[in-house]
């Protein structure tokens, strides 16, 4: 009784097309705020911040990014991780070079610069579908750490392209405890998130659908498929650069292009397969999940078999784990965990009285 | 009533259309007048489709001519088509599966938004308002269409009566000046044919829109057409007024006595 609609009247279409329609929702939305936005830096430790919470608001940011080309305009892609490299070396030259370049604007352009790279890679999406699109991605991915580590100009001439972020300074104040790291982070992915969700509920998100269904259908409708899918791309690439970026100025702090290898990309495909593909919440949903289960798992196995098993079981458990998940998400559920989410609350919505 | 048959909008001479060796166009030459009901009739593989594909540039024919409005039309795209007000239906559903009724109806009226993709990003002022705009137009179709209750509904979850319907209403949404309709009644029991002629009657009537229907019915397509044209094996055997194809003794001959 307690998640009910009844009595929730939309008198208008702004109220009817809300993001959370339901009131109960869009409490629950403002606790989850409160909640990671002021609780958890106040609560937390160290460890969590760094290892867990910050990790995840990034790889969130890049699982926005892939879904929005993947999930939404129906483009698969392999080389997320690669556009994440180009946002943070583009940041790293921006701050380096121009003198008195502020953050924000730095992460903007790292975003821009990877959408223009997205672009050019997108570019054979117009001939291409599937498969053969997701083959010319991986190129993107291979061709990109190869170039970062083949010209030392990107590195600013650092052996095998290992660069150090520079600090992250706004308006005179210097992030540099993990709380402040936090927060910066937390509030760049939510209003980014947001941003997303905009897009994908209006005219641009319907685009991205459309192609994404029937391309054919869109075309006969009007719209332009070669506009629609360069503009995934690049809205996709800008995400995932951001995300990229962030996770040199908040994350790690020291990187190099072979950190965002291939592995890294099919990390970020596993978090929208797991979370939801076309889905902004399970982008959330999935990165969270992809971030613990490792940790879950290095605490829990032991736990129970003890060192038996040794170290090295663990690591390929992890995988065996990983393999049986996305096996199921793809067969059964493949709107993944913000669709069982959904389901969850519809039941919800019925109890107690089922009929 | 007021319904007044106007000058010939679109005017097809001499096209022809081949797949490699499939001729499924020859040479064919016919026209539609504005605010009639056109219909084009045929045995299976006649190339009834491949003519709407023509008209709204989905196909390129190698031979032949297409004057729109007067003025020649060169080789055109399908969104062009659309901008030039022409909106269609397809004999398999081609709605927007992963989406719902509304926001299906919704992508009808996309040449009509004028905001960009940052506009939407922030959805306040201008984009809002539009969005809320075009809602409220979208509305009309969906009332005009009676399906209220399942505007929230994922497209894929409907029957396939309804499918239909909501594909009318994709179209609809863009305020066309010409609707190109696929078979809109195939597999429909009686009570949805009806419905669904009740509802090309009205779309003619009311907003004067120019049809170009396929439909395999002939009571229907007897009853509600002005003009007949008729195909098989790719050539026009048949061309007139409803009375005039009915007695054509070659449409009698090839279409008719065959399938009937
Ligand atoms: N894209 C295509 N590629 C190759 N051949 C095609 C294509 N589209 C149509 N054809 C061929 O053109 C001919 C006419 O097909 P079309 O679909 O226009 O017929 P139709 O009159 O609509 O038939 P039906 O009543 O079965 O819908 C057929 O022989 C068909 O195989
Ligand atoms: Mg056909």
């Amino acid at each position: 009784m307690l998640y009910r609609e009844a009595g929730q009247f939309k008198a208008t279409y702004a109220e009817d097309s809300q993001i959370f329609p339901i009131r109960q929702d869009r409490i629950g939305f403002w606790v989850l705020m409160l909640v990671f936005g002021v609780a958890v830096p106040l609560l937390t430790n160290e460890y969590w911040l760094k290892a867990i919470l910050i990790p995840v608001l990034i790889f969130s940011l890049a699982a926005i990014g892939l879904n929005i080309l993947t999930g939404y305009a129906g483009q698969l892609s392999l080389g997320s991780a690669a556009f994440m490299a180009v946002g943070a070396f583009a940041a790293y030259n921006f701050i380096l070079r121009i003198e008195g370049m502020p953050f924000l604007v730095a992460l903007v352009l790292a975003g821009v610069t990877a959408a223009l790279v997205g672009i050019l890679f997108g570019l054979p999406s117009l001939r291409i579908k599937g498969f053969y699109l997701a083959v010319a991605t991986l190129a993107a991915q291979f061709f990109i750490v190869w170039a970062l580590v083949k010209f030392p100009w990107f590195s600013n001439n650092s052996s095998s392209g290992v660069v150090t972020a520079q600090d992250v300074t706004i308006l005179g104040y210097t992030f540099s405890t993990p709380e402040a790291k936090y927060v910066l982070t937390f509030l760049i992915v939510a209003f980014m998130a947001l941003l997303a969700k905009n897009m994908v509920r209006s005219s641009t998100g319907r685009a991205w659908m459309a192609v994404r269904d029937m391309d054919v259908a869109a075309q006969v409708i009007g719209f332009r498929l070669m506009r629609t899918k360069l503009l995934a791309f690049a809205v996709s690439s800008f995400y995932c650069g951001v995300a990229g970026a962030l996770y040199a100025y908040t994350y790690i702090g020291t990187v190099e292009p072979e950190g965002f290898n291939l592995d890294l990309s099919f990390k970020i495909l596993f978090m929208i397969i797991i979370g939801g593909v076309g889905s902004i919440m399970g982008s959330f949903l999935g990165a969270a999940f992809i971030v613990l289960l490792p940790i879950f798992l290095d605490n829990f196995v032991p736990m129970i078999f003890g060192d038996a098993l040794g170290a090295g079981f663990v690591s390929n458990f992890q995988l065996i784990v990983f393999g049986g998940l996305i096996i199921f998400f793809l067969i059964v559920e493949p709107h993944g965990l913000a669709r069982l989410w959904q389901i969850a609350k519809e039941k919800l919505r019925l109890w107690p009285f089922p009929h | 009533m007021a319904r007044q048959i106007g000058d010939v909008i679109v005017d097809l001479q001499n096209i022809s259309l081949r797949f490699g060796g499939v001729k499924a166009l020859t040479d064919i030459s016919f026209n539609v007048r504005e605010h009639e009901i056109r219909s084009i009739i045929g045995p299976n593989g006649a190339g009834k489709s491949s003519m709407l594909n023509v008209i709204n540039g989905v196909y390129h024919p190698q031979e032949g001519q297409i004057f729109f409005k007067g003025a020649l039309r060169k080789k055109m795209e399908p969104h062009e088509a659309a901008e030039q007000g022409i909106a269609r239906t397809f004999q398999n559903i081609a709605l927007f599966k992963g989406m719902t009724v509304l926001d299906n109806i919704m992508t009808g009226r996309n040449l009509k938004m004028k905001c960009n993709f940052l506009q939407h990003a922030l959805y306040w002022g201008a984009a809002q308002k539009e969005e809320i705009a075009h809602r409220i137009k979208v509305e009309e179709v969906i009332e005009f269409l009676e399906i209220q209750d399942i505007r929230k509904t994922p497209v894929g979850r409907l029957p396939y009566g309804l499918q239909k319907r909501v594909e009318l209403a994709r179209a609809l949404a863009a305020e066309p000046h010409i609707l190109l309709l696929d078979e809109p009644m195939a597999g429909m029991n009686v009570e949805e044919k009806q419905d669904m002629c009740r509802f090309i009657l009205d779309v003619n009537d009311h907003y004067g829109t120019t049809i170009v229907l396929i439909e395999h019915d002939m009571g229907v397509v007897m009853d509600i057409s002005d003009r007949v044209v008729v195909l098989d094996y790719g050539k026009k055997i048949g061309d007139g007024e409803p009375d005039e194809v009915k007695n054509n003794p070659d449409v009698i001959k090839a279409y008719l006595g065959t399938t009937h």
